[in-house]
């Protein structure tokens, strides 16, 4: 009965119980969008990092992200190639540059400079072409999704970075930076000739370990070679680059700080019409109490009440935030639901409700029995 | 038949309100009330019946004095064991009868016996027997805004009694009525009255209502004036019961169309 009598007192103010969904719904959507932007810019931030398949980096000393690294002069690779247990060195060369369309004008883009058959890091996701297409004369590597940003339409089309031609040999689906400037891939000679740095250098070496090498020892003698250079494990280096592009820009706080908003502001509207509900059925709760119920009893209608509301306003909103992600997927900051996220979302969802039943319990806690008698 | 009380009040004393604003609601109140019996208490308005009937039905508690029900003392009860006496012993029918309108009859019946921790089944059946017992087996399903006040009032008192309390405490339960209803409402509590394990209480200032009453008790000014008992005209409005339910509680009343 305790179900049907929170049933029926959501259900019975069809007014009340739509503000009430709105309240939810909408928080529920502001919410998932910050949080799915969020977990979206995190995706992008980390993306070169996470597909490479490598275990330690080694960069300039103080290197910001992947986008913002100074340059390593050269004989890294082979100081580090001669530590025990380092299986390869490969280096890698990310640097801004600028794309030249064809039809006039021009955007920033993230040259890539890499061999892509070392299997450390190549162009994946390649829905036209092959990885290996970059080493083909003047060839490059795009996101399908930024071909209109760069000008172009297609493989095969041709443009101009900086003073270098380079002609779209394959594309790639879904890999999107975080600055907006697309990455574009290519070999290291290539990336090099481009941005006018002089042969062996790079921006990073990349460091694979052969197998059962201890990364930690592997670290520490690299950087006894390698004075006055980083040497950074994966996470380090994902990390380093979400607190640059997420805390240090400021970015990350504002679109946490949006979700905590729409939290606030949910919770606040599913508390004020769970307290107005309490409100307009005192009597009958007065009466419960005066029947001898438990005040554990009457605090049960009012949670499930909650979780009524927002077990119905977090489909309701998850519908409309899977339709915005969706919408979002091919803009410049996608938004990303995951399955973790879902389930975040329902648990904020049914702690934002509980929280909001806390003024509606206090009130029914206060309740004179006798005030049935009075009426 | 048994005559151990089943509320047993001693020199209860209610003190209201604050500062200046107290007053003295029950000046040393005695009162028992003994199972098988229709007790009303009867007196202005005013006069702290109302108050009366909250301490013995466990809703106040009394500035001083003792009281038993069922015998349980209730002295230094918390909120919390008070309302567990309610609910093992009491059931209460009020004025404005206090359904909830968003439950149909059986429902309203069945919360009833949901709070005092029946299980789904038995409360259905129980429920079902209660309005049957009382006249509304075609009103099960009727929600309250569909029913007429005597109606609703049946519903009332089949909540109270289908946990088989054994004190039936009824607050004006006339008043909202016209009076072929108030005079059907009264037989029927008479009838529950007849029951040797149980007592009814009912609080009225209808007068009407006195030819129900096994005993009338007035209370005038805070303290109790006198009480009678009187032969009652009940068993002319009783046919023999036929069956478990309606044989402790009696015939239903006339139905309303």
């Amino acid at each position: 009965m305790v179900l049907t009598l929170a049933y029926r007192n959501l259900f019975h103010d069809r007014v009340r119980l739509t503000v009430t969904l709105i309240g939810i719904l909408f928080s529920i959507v502001l919410v998932a969008v910050q949080l799915g932007l969020y977990l979206g810019a995190r995706k992008m931030i980390i993306s070169m990092i996470e597909n490479a398949n490598v275990e330690l980096w080694v960069t300039s000393y103080g290197a910001k992200s992947f986008e913002e690294a100074g340059t390593l002069p050269g004989r890294e690779r082979h100081l580090t190639l001669s530590v025990p247990g380092v299986q390869a060195a490969e280096p890698l060369i990310a640097s801004f540059a600028e794309w030249r369309k064809p039809s006039g004008g021009s955007t920033l883009v993230v040259v890539v400079g890499t061999n892509p058959t070392t299997g450390a890091l190549a162009p994946w996701n390649v829905v036209e072409g092959r990885a290996a297409d970059i080493e083909a004369p003047d060839a490059v590597a795009v996101d399908r999704t930024y071909l209109e940003n760069l000008g172009a339409a297609k493989v095969g089309d041709t443009a101009q970075i900086e003073s270098t031609r380079v002609k779209i040999a394959a594309l790639t689906d879904g890999i999107r930076s975080f600055t907006t400037a697309p990455y574009v891939f290519t070999t290291l000679d290539r990336a090099r000739s481009i941005i006018s740095m002089p042969s062996e250098q790079s921006t990073f070496l990349m460091v694979k370990l052969a197998p059962g090498a201890d990364v930690e020892l592997a670290r520490a003698a690299i950087l006894e070679r390698l004075p006055g250079r980083e040497v950074l494990t994966k996470a380090e280096f994902r990390d380093r680059s979400l607190d640059h592009w997420l805390f240090a820009t400021g970015a990350g706080i504002a679109l946490i700080g949006g979700a905590l908003l729409g939290i606030l502001v949910g919770t606040v509207i599913v508390g004020q019409t769970l307290y107005s509900s309490t409100k307009d059925h005192l009597n009958e709760f007065a009466t419960l109490r005066a029947l001898g119920s438990s005040s554990g009893y009457i605090h049960r209608v009012i949670l499930l009440q909650a979780a009524l509301s927002a077990i119905i306003g977090y489909l309701l909103g998850m519908a409309i935030a899977l339709g915005v992600v969706e919408l979002s997927a091919g803009s410049a900051l996608p938004i990303v639901m995951t399955p973790g996220l879902a389930a975040t979302l329902l648990g904020l969802t049914i702690g934002m409700c509980a929280i909001s039943a806390f003024a509606a319990i206090v009130k029914v806690t206060k309740i004179d029995p006798a005030m049935v008698f009075a009426r | 038949m048994n005559q151990t009380p089943v509320v047993e009040a001693r020199n209860i004393v209610m003190e209201l309100g604050h500062g200046a604003g107290r007053v003295q609601a029950l000046k040393g109140v005695d009162i028992i009330v003994r199972p098988g019996e229709l007790t009303l208490l009867m007196g202005p308005s005013g006069s702290g019946k109302t108050t009366l009937l909250s301490i013995i039905g466990c809703i106040l508690s009394p500035t001083e004095g003792t009281l038993s029900v069922a015998g349980n003392a209730t002295a230094g009860l918390q909120p919390e064991g008070l309302a567990a006496l309610r609910r093992k012993h009491i059931g209460y029918v009020f004025q404005s009868y206090n359904l909830f309108p968003t439950l149909s009859a059986l429902e309203n019946v069945r919360l009833a016996l949901d709070v005092r921790g029946f299980d789904r089944a038995t409360a259905a059946r129980t429920a079902r027997e209660a309005l049957i017992s009382v006249g509304l087996e075609h009103r099960l399903n009727a929600y309250p805004r569909t029913m007429s006040g005597g109606e609703q009032q049946r519903v009332a008192i089949a909540r109270a009694i289908a946990g088989e309390p054994s004190l039936v405490l009824a607050d004006e339960p006339t008043a909202a009525l016209d009076s072929e209803n108030g005079q059907s409402v009264m037989a029927l509590l008479a009838e529950l009255a007849r029951d040797p394990k149980r007592a009814v209480l009912a609080v009225t200032h209808d007068t009407r209502t006195i030819d129900f009453a096994n005993r009338i008790v007035n209370i005038e000014d805070g303290k109790i004036k006198g009480e009678r008992k009187q032969k009652t005209k009940q068993g002319a409005l009783r046919p023999e019961p036929k069956s478990s339910r309606a044989a402790r509680i009696g015939n239903p009343i006339k139905q309303e169309a």
